[in-house]
């Protein structure tokens, strides 16, 4: 079968629930999309950024799709608005400058002797602090936190408004300050 | 497969998956053809509702003027086709030249419109428009832009707008024509300059205000990843 007719016939079957065709027909767009990226002019350090932008729209815009028409100019147009999107966003980030007194100057990311130890302790703590969260606060640390995902990401994934994502996000983190200030505490003593 | 660097592979799958954990079954969209034809429905559904309270012997005195008549048919296209085009840009992989389609209807409501105001000298002691009046018809243009612009963004909320400015102003637009299509049974007057002039103002803010909150709007609903 085509790729073409592939991809519709896959994303027919997801907008009814099939979460294996769904699983193919993301792991398939997966070159596409970067291929798609890369023909509008998108650097090669943010295809992924775009790869990952075009799967959320996707997942956001599935009911928009008409099986009766082709899949891959809907993809397309998905993935070049992606991807204009992450090239706006690079042109605002500072650009590097040549300056040798602060290329001299620049602290050594090398660990110290002992950090290993002191930091796999910090580890441990943070991992029973967060544990001890209640679930939704839980749910906000581990995706914008430690996943490092952006708001709309994570509130796709849990369900959740952003409104309420970030009220977990601010309490979770005010409880984990209020509980590794007092574990250090204890721990000094 | 990816060609970013160490782990990003391990990144995309982490989201396919999670993606995938999290699908669940969407009714599809209508076409935008159909969406847009149900909302010119509505609007002209609310427009007879509204009949009993209109003049209609004034009505039919005023839709025997052709200016009036092609201004009135100008409005109605224009809610229609703009309405249509509102739903085609809010689809991706739909061409953005849809926004083109309101173009032709709208030239024939303003420029009929403003034929209508040359009346004022030709045909003098035409019924023309106190200021009174004129605000009185700026209300009505807004209070029912108002609702026309709600249904539109509701029935655009499960949409993805890639160019949400464009989708909104194209939804401002549709709104402005069907206010202004609704007005005609209740304007008890022909038109001015100075009534055409503030009718195209409160149009123009219209679009502009749909193009700004709604483009917000719209963008996050569904137009950012």
């Amino acid at each position: 079968m085509a790729l073409e007719d592939r991809l519709a016939a896959a994303m027919a079957a997801a907008q009814g629930g099939d979460a294996a065709a769904y699983r193919a027909l993301l792991r398939d767009c997966l070159p596409v999309i970067a291929g798609m990226a890369r023909a509008q002019g998108v650097r090669a350090d943010g295809i992924d950024d775009v790869v990952q932008d075009t799967l959320l729209t996707i997942h956001k815009a599935r009911a928009t799709y008409d099986p009766a028409r082709p899949f891959l100019p809907w993809l397309r147009a998905i993935a070049q608005r992606r991807a204009i999107d992450v090239m706006r966003r690079g042109g605002r980030r500072p650009r590097e400058v040549h300056d040798p007194v602060a290329y001299e100057a620049h602290a050594d990311h090398e660990p110290v002797p002992g950090q290993a130890l002191e930091t796999r302790e910090r580890d441990r703590a943070l991992a029973q602090a967060v544990a001890a969260l209640p679930p939704g606060q839980r749910e906000a640390v581990e995706h914008l936190a430690f996943r490092e995902r952006s708001l709309a990401e994570a509130a796709i994934l849990t369900g959740r408004s952003k409104g309420a994502l970030k009220v977990n996000l601010h309490r979770a983190l005010k409880a984990l300050r209020l509980t590794l200030t007092r574990d250090k505490g204890e721990g000094d003593v | 497969m990816s060609e970013g660097p160490p782990g990003t592979s391990a990144r995309h799958d982490r989201l396919l998956e999670d993606l995938a954990d999290n699908l669940t079954p969407v009714r599809r969209l209508r076409t935008p053809w159909l969406r847009g034809l149900s909302w010119f429905v509505g609007a002209v559904a609310l427009g007879l509702a509204l009949m009993p309270l209109a003049d209609v012997e004034g009505l039919r005195i005023r839709m025997a003027l052709p200016d009036l008549r092609y201004a009135a048919l100008g409005a109605l296209l224009t809610a229609l086709t703009a309405a249509i085009a509102t739903f085609q840009t809010s689809v991706p992989g739909r061409s953005a030249s849809w926004a083109l389609l309101p173009l032709a209807p709208t030239a024939l409501w303003v420029g009929a419109s403003g034929l209508g105001c040359l009346r004022n000298w030709v045909a003098p002691g035409t019924n023309l428009a106190d200021g009174g009046e004129t605000g009185g018809c700026l209300v009505f243009l807004l209070a029912f832009s108002v609702p026309l612009s709600l249904a539109l963004v509701l029935m655009l909320r499960r949409a993805c707008p890639l160019r949400p400015n464009l989708t909104a102003a194209l939804g401002g637009l549709a709104a402005a024509a069907g206010a202004a299509a609704l007005l005609v049974p209740f304007h008890p007057h022909d038109a001015t300059v100075t009534d055409l002039a503030a009718h195209l103002v409160v149009v123009a803010g219209i679009i502009a205000a749909n193009g700004l909150a709604g483009g917000r709007l719209l963008a996050g609903e569904a137009g950012r990843g």
